[in-house]
């Protein structure tokens, strides 16, 4: 954040999901999912609205990283507006991994997608995501964690504080 | 305006000649375009295009041909192009759009995908009615036209002459299923998937493939690369 922004600073839109592997990601039924990663989030690199997505160190995706547990991949992402995030998430290449989630991942019955907003230029922590996740799932959606089907508003979110 | 008068504004023939018209292009429509398109008087276009867009059935805009702005610049032209909103008649009232909703939750919920999908299948199997796949893209193109898909062909890359049905894939301008697919994009569109391919016909000359894209059904229907590439 720069302290040359205006009085009503802009929001960007921040999305944590998790998803259980079913097996282990070198396991040979979990290997359609990893060969759709490269093309897929090279998608989301050049999508509309894109602004930055978590990826392990000398790596080029997260799903090394394990904070929500061994066999659990965490993806983090920003972006400019809800409708930039729901159209790559739903209108891409994305939607076929979607579409085969089934295959890959187990069912969750908690939350496992989690939207919040926050000042543009914040890059959001795990730590920080997983807190936005647990609120969701111990509170219902509000304006500090929600879904997109129970969304908030930026400036209701800013209204609150975020 | 309520639904059974938009869709009685249709009853006009050149009316709704013009409306199909304007749909079909997937673009803004000015009113010369149309009057040609349809083969009537400008102004005649003119009027029906005016009253299709009071009855919420056309969006109106306008644009200035000549890409300036401010004074001096030029009447804008009047465009139009298909209105985002959905309009149905049923008699008596029935209400399968929340039914449809509600099972969609309940399978969601449930994850029971593959269920739908086996079942998407078998009835686009069953719709299709031959035991034959369908045997090329014009084909294919009438079965999903039949069905309210609104296909087109759309160049698939721009290599070689372009010429012939392998440079090119089918789209769809219309999601049949498109409310509830905005809700349960995942299965709803899976299910769709699996649809089409029961109603194209699995191991034939063309296939369906997921390929979403904003504003459009997210399915292709192309030619299946079999004999090499």
């Amino acid at each position: 954040m720069t302290a040359s922004q205006p009085a009503a600073p802009t929001l960007h839109l921040a999305q944590l999901n998790v998803a259980t592997l079913r097996h282990p990601i070198d396991h040979p039924r979990i290997a359609p999912f990893v060969e759709m990663l490269d093309p897929v989030n090279a998608a989301a690199d050049s999508a509309p609205g894109f602004v930055w997505r978590l990826v392990e160190d000398g790596t080029d995706d997260a799903t090394g990283l394990r904070p929500a547990g061994e066999n659990v991949i965490v993806n983090l992402t920003v972006w400019e507006s809800q409708e930039a995030l729901w159209d790559f998430t739903y209108r891409s290449g994305h939607l076929e991994v979607m579409r085969r989630r089934r295959d890959w991942f187990e069912r969750h019955v908690a939350a496992h997608l989690v939207l919040w907003w926050i000042p543009a230029g914040h890059v959001p922590t795990v730590g920080e995501a997983l807190d936005r996740l647990a609120d969701l799932r111990a509170n219902g959606p509000s304006p500090r964690a929600f879904t997109f089907a129970s969304s908030y508003a930026a400036t209701e979110a800013a209204a609150r504080g975020l | 305006m309520k639904d059974i008068d938009a869709i009685a504004v249709l009853q006009d023939p050149v009316r709704r000649r013009l409306y199909e018209y304007v749909v079909a292009q997937g673009r803004e429509v000015g009113r010369n375009e149309a009057a040609e398109g349809v083969g009537v008087a400008r102004t005649l276009a003119a009027h029906h295009l005016d009253r299709l867009a009071e009855a919420g059935l056309l969006e109106s805009g306008s644009r200035r041909l000549s890409g300036r702005s401010g004074p001096g610049a030029g009447r804008p032209a009047k465009v139009y192009a298909r209105a985002p909103g959905e309009r149905s008649v049923s008699l008596p009232g029935r209400d399968y759009r929340t039914a449809a909703e509600l099972l969609a939750e309940a399978a969601e919920r449930a994850g029971l995908d593959a269920g739908l999908n086996a079942a998407a299948r078998r009835r686009g199997e069953a719709l299709r009615g031959t035991d034959a796949p369908c045997a090329g893209l014009e084909e294919a193109m009438a079965v999903l036209a039949a069905r309210g898909y609104e296909p087109h062909l759309e160049a698939a890359a721009p290599e070689g002459e372009g010429a012939g049905e392998g440079a090119s894939v089918v789209r769809m301008r219309n999601c049949p299923f498109h409310a509830v697919a905005e809700r349960f994009p995942p299965l709803v569109c899976g299910m769709n998937l699996a649809l089409l391919e029961g109603l194209i016909g699995v191991g034939g000359p063309v296939r369906a493939r997921m390929d979403a894209r904003p504003g459009e059904c997210c399915v292709v229907v192309e030619a299946s690369k079999n004999n090499g590439d």
